[in-house]
C-alpha cells in the first residue's frame, strides 16, 4: 500500500465516522423522554466501550493467559506458573526486582521534596517565573534525550586521556581519580534515578506551586498574626493545605517510576545489573524471546500499579471536589 | 488538570485514530496465489544485453515485490541501485523497506499476519525462529541451483532449516581481521604477524614503548558484550577446529566445555592483561562501557596498536580516513594458533527468506542469488562497505581495498568459513546470557563462572 492509498483509507475513516455519529445524533435527537435519554447515552457509550475492550480488555487478558506459557516465539509450551517463580527466584530477575524497588523508593520522593523545598523558596520572589522554567525545562525534553545527555556528563575515559564528560572532568580537575559511574552495582542505578529525578522534579514544583497559591490569603494572614515563623508555617500551614496535592504528585511520579524505561533503555541497555521490570519486559520479550517471562513481568507491574491507580484517582477527586 | 473539554478533545481524536487505523489494517493485503515459477509473456527488457539471464522470469509488469530489511541509508541506495537490472528488464517493481528494529518487528509483524514478501535476515537463529511459525516458503529450485553453483556447502547449511533450503545468502562480511596503523608497523620494522605468538610479541613490543598494544569496546547498548562473543568465536575456531565450533554451537558439546575454558583464557590473555589494554579508554573494565563503534579509533592517535574487528569497522573511521594497505589504517587476518585446523574465518551475512511464492517473488529471489547481481551490487557500491560470498563476484568490480581484502580472504580455498556462533544459537543464549555474561566477564566474572552461567541458561527444549 503507497502512502497515498493510506490516505485515501484515512479520509474514508475519518468521514465514516462523522456519519456514524451524525446518524446517532440525528436519530436521538428526537427521542426526548427519560428513555430516549438512556438510548442516547447508550449509543454514545457503546462505541467507546467497544473500543475499552478491543484495545485493554482483551490484551490484558492475552497478557495473563501468555504468562503461562514457555520460551519460544511461535507455539510456546505451557509451563504453569513457572514464569511466576522464575521471577521471584531467579537471581538475575531478582536483581531486577531490586533496582526497581531503589527506583519507586528514591524517585517520587526526592523529586517530590526538591519540587516542594523549590516552590516554597521561589513563591512570590522577583524571579519566579525564570526560576520556575529553570526547573521545568527538563520536562520538555524527551526521556531519551535526557538519557544521551547525562551519558555525557557519566562519560568516563582514564584519568591521563581527554575527558569529555562533565563531572569526571571536575573529578579530575579537583585531583580526584576519575570513575566510571555506570559501570559499578548498585551505584549505577543511582546514577540513573538522578535522571529520572533530574525530570520529574519540574512537574512536581509546578503542581504544587500551583496549590500553594491556593491556600487561602487570610489563613495565612492569621497564621502570621499569631506570630508563626517560617518553618511553622511551613510545617503547619503549608503541608497540611496541600497534602492532596502532595500525594498526587507522590503516586503520579510513583506510575510513572514503574514504567521507566526509556533511561535503562539508552544510558545502560540493562547492563552492568542496571535492569528493571518494564526494560526487562522489552528486554526478555524482543530480544532474547521469551514471551512467557515477559507476559509474566507485564502481570506484576499490572499489579503494583492498580492499587497506586486506584488510590491517585480517589485523590485526584478530592481535590477536585474542594 | 485538564479541563473536561479538552478531555473531550483528546478522546474524539483518539477514536479518530483508532477507527482510521483498523480501516486501514482491513484494507490491507490481497496477495494472489500463483504458484507458477514464471509469468510467461515476453519481458519488456527482451533484446537487451543485460537483460539476457532475466528473460526466463517473463514479463511481470504491474507487480510488486515489497522488501523488509535492516538495511538502512547510505548502504540503502546501493540496494536499490542494484535492483535496476530487474526492474527494468522483468517491469516489476520493488518495494524497499528497511527499519533499525527489523529483528524485533519481522517477528511481529510475522505473527500479526503482515509478513513481508521478501525479508532479509541477518541471523541464522531468527530465520529457524520465523520458519517455525510455518509462513518462509521453501526456495524455488532455481535459487538453490544458483546456491550450490556460486556458494559452499556451509553457506547453504545456514539458509537450511530441519533439511529444507529456505534462503540463499545475500552480503557477507568478515569478522576475523584485527585493525592496525601500517605506519605505525613499518616505521617500528614490525611485520603482519603469521602467527598468534607472533602477534604477541609484537604486542609486548608496544607494552616495552609505553604504548598499550590493544583497544576493545564491547558496549552496543541491549547488544553489549556482542564483540567479546566474537573473540570467543576466533578462538575456538583456531584452537579447537571446525567440527568442535559446530559442536559447540549447536550444544552438542556443552558450553562450558575444558576446550570453550580454554579458548576464553587465550582471549583473556589479550582482553584481561593490564599491559595489553585498554589504550586511550582506561582499565580492563572500560571495554564494558566503550562503543564498539569507538573501539578501534585511538589507533588513529596512536594510542594503541591493534584492533580486533570486522571487515564492517570500515565504515566507523572518520571521513579523511584512508583505509589501504599503504594508508592511516588497514587489517589483517587474525592469526591462527593451530597449523592443524586450517585457515578458519569467522563472519556473518545476510539470507533472503521469503514468506509468498507469487511468480514475482520467486524471480526476484533468484535474481538475488546469482552472480549477475553480485556484480551489479559491487559496481553499484562504489564507496566501498559491501562484500559477498558469492563466487561468481569478480573481485575487480570492488573498490575499497579492504572489501577485496574481505573477498579474496572469503574465496580462498584455504579458507574454513564459519558463521557468527552467536546468530546461530537460541536467542535465549545468542541474544541473551552470551552476551550478558561476556559482558560480566569483562568486568571480573571469573571464566568458569561466565561460562557456567551461559550453558545453565540453554534452553532445555
Amino acid at each position: 500500500m503507497t502512502t497515498s492509498e493510506k490516505f485515501f483509507h484515512m479520509a474514508i475513516a475519518v468521514l465514516l465516522f462523522y456519519g456514524v455519529m451524525a446518524a446517532i445524533l440525528l436519530l436521538t435527537q428526537r427521542l426526548r423522554s427519560r428513555n430516549g435519554e438512556r438510548v442516547q447515552a447508550a449509543a454514545f457509550l457503546g462505541p467507546s466501550l467497544a473500543l475499552i475492550g478491543i484495545g485493554l480488555l482483551y490484551p490484558a487478558g492475552v497478557t495473563i493467559y501468555q504468562s503461562f506459557f514457555g520460551a519460544a516465539v511461535f507455539d510456546p509450551p505451557f509451563v504453569g506458573f513457572d514464569n511466576y517463580t522464575a521471577l521471584f527466584t531467579n537471581s538475575q530477575q531478582l536483581t531486577v526486582l531490586r533496582n526497581t524497588l531503589f527506583w519507586v523508593l528514591l524517585t517520587p520522593t526526592i523529586s517530590t521534596i526538591i519540587g516542594l523545598v523549590y516552590a516554597v523558596l521561589v513563591d512570590r520572589a522577583s524571579f519566579e517565573k525564570f526560576a520556575k522554567a529553570l526547573l521545568f525545562l527538563p520536562m520538555a525534553i524527551s526521556m531519551v534525550g535526557a538519557s544521551i545527555i547525562w551519558k555525557f556528563v557519566y562519560d568516563y575515559k582514564s584519568g591521563e586521556s581527554t575527558q569529555i564528560g562533565l563531572l569526571n572532568q571536575i573529578l579530575s580537575w579537583l585531583g580526584i581519580d576519575t570513575y566510571n559511574f555506570l559501570l559499578e552495582p548498585p551505584w549505577n542505578t543511582f546514577f540513573l534515578i538522578i535522571i529520572l529525578i533530574w525530570i520529574q522534579a519540574g512537574f512536581a514544583m509546578t503542581i504544587l506551586s500551583a496549590s500553594i497559591k491556593a491556600i487561602p490569603e487570610d489563613m495565612v494572614e492569621a497564621a502570621r498574626l499569631d506570630g508563626t515563623g517560617p518553618w511553622q508555617m511551613f510545617r503547619h500551614i503549608t503541608v497540611p493545605s496541600i497534602r492532596p496535592s502532595l500525594i498526587v504528585v507522590l503516586t503520579t511520579i510513583t506510575i510513572a517510576t514503574l514504567k521507566v524505561f526509556d533511561i535503562v533503555q539508552t544510558a545502560t541497555g540493562g547492563n552492568f545489573d542496571t535492569s528493571v521490570l518494564a526494560y526487562e519486559f522489552y528486554r526478555q520479550s524482543f530480544v532474547a524471546g521469551n514471551q512467557g517471562l515477559s507476559a509474566t513481568i507485564a502481570v506484576v507491574i499490572f499489579i503494583l500499579v492498580v492499587p497506586i491507580v486506584i488510590y491517585n484517582i480517589r485523590q485526584m477527586r478530592k481535590l477536585e471536589a474542594r | 488538570m485538564i479541563t473536561t473539554r479538552t478531555r473531550r478533545g483528546v478522546a474524539t481524536l483518539a477514536v479518530l485514530a483508532m477507527s482510521g487505523l483498523g480501516l486501514a489494517a482491513c484494507a490491507d493485503d490481497s496477495s494472489s496465489d500463483g504458484s507458477s515459477n514464471s509469468a510467461g509473456g515476453e519481458a519488456p527488457g527482451a533484446g537487451q544485453p543485460e537483460c539476457a539471464q532475466l528473460e526466463q522470469f517473463g514479463d511481470l509488469t504491474g507487480t510488486t515485490v515489497s522488501v523488509y530489511t535492516s538495511i538502512l541509508p547510505p548502504e540503502q541506495q546501493a540496494q536499490e541501485d542494484s535492483y535496476k537490472v530487474f526492474t527494468e528488464c522483468t517491469g516489476a517493481k520493488v518495494d524497499y523497506e528497511g527499519s533499525d528494529q527489523f529483528e524485533t518487528q519481522l517477528v511481529v509483524r510475522v505473527k500479526a499476519g503482515n509478513a513481508p514478501d521478501i525479508a532479509y535476515i541477518p541471523q541464522p537463529g531468527l530465520l529457524k525462529t520465523v520458519v517455525s511459525s510455518g509462513s518462509v516458503v521453501e526456495a524455488p529450485q532455481a535459487v538453490a541451483d544458483n546456491v550450490d553453483e556460486f556458494f559452499g556447502e556451509d553457506w547453504k547449511s545456514y539458509g537450511t532449516v530441519d533439511g529444507k533450503f529456505y534462503a540463499a545468502p545475500l552480503g557477507a562480511n568478515v569478522k576475523s581481521f584485527v585493525w592496525y596503523s601500517p605506519k605505525m608497523f613499518s616505521d617500528n620494522g614490525w611485520e603482519v604477524p603469521q602467527t598468534w605468538d607472533d602477534m604477541l610479541k609484537i604486542s609486548d613490543e608496544m607494552v616495552d614503548m609505553g604504548i598499550k598494544p590493544w583497544c576493545a569496546g564491547i558496549e552496543s547498548g541491549e547488544a553489549t558484550g556482542w564483540p567479546a562473543t566474537d573473540w570467543l568465536e576466533d578462538a575456538v575456531l583456531r584452537e579447537q577446529g571446525a567440527d568442535y565450533y559446530d559442536q559447540w554451537v549447536n550444544h552438542e558439546v556443552a558450553f562450558d566445555d575444558a576446550g570453550v575454558a580454554d579458548s576464553l583464557d587465550l582471549v583473556g590473555g589479550i582482553l584481561k592483561n593490564d599491559d595489553y589494554v585498554n589504550g586511550g579508554f582506561g582499565d580492563v573494565k572500560s571495554i564494558a562501557t566503550t562503543a564498539f563503534q569507538d573501539g578501534g579509533l585511538p589507533i588513529l592517535d596512536g594510542d594503541c596498536g591493534m584492533h580486533r574487528q570486522a571487515s564492517f569497522y570500515a565504515a566507523q573511521w572518520p571521513e579523511g580516513t584512508t583505509v589501504a594497505e599503504d594508508g592511516d589504517v588497514f587489517a589483517f587476518y587474525l592469526p591462527t594458533t593451530n597449523e592443524d585446523n586450517g585457515k578458519p574465518v569467522l563472519g556473518g551475512g545476510e539470507f533472503v527468506a521469503a514468506f509468498d511464492d507469487r511468480p514475482e517473488v520467486q524471480a526476484f529471489q533468484t535474481y538475488l542469488s546469482s552472480d549477475v547481481w553480485a556484480n551489479e551490487k559491487a559496481k553499484a557500491t562504489p564507496g566501498g562497505g559491501w562484500v559477498s560470498a558469492n563466487t561468481g563476484l569478480d573481485i575487480n568490480n570492488l573498490k575499497s581495498p579492504i572489501d577485496k581484502l574481505s573477498a579474496e580472504t572469503l574465496q580462498d580455498p584455504e579458507a574454513v568459513f564459519r558463521f557468527d556462533g552467536s546468530d546461530q544459537m537460541p536467542s535465549a543464549v545468542g541474544a541473551g546470557s552470551f552476551w550478558k555474561e561476556m559482558t560480566a566477564w569483562i568486568t571480573g566474572e571469573s571464566t568458569s563462572d561466565a561460562l557456567k552461567n551461559i550453558e545453565e541458561s540453554w534452553p532445555a527444549s
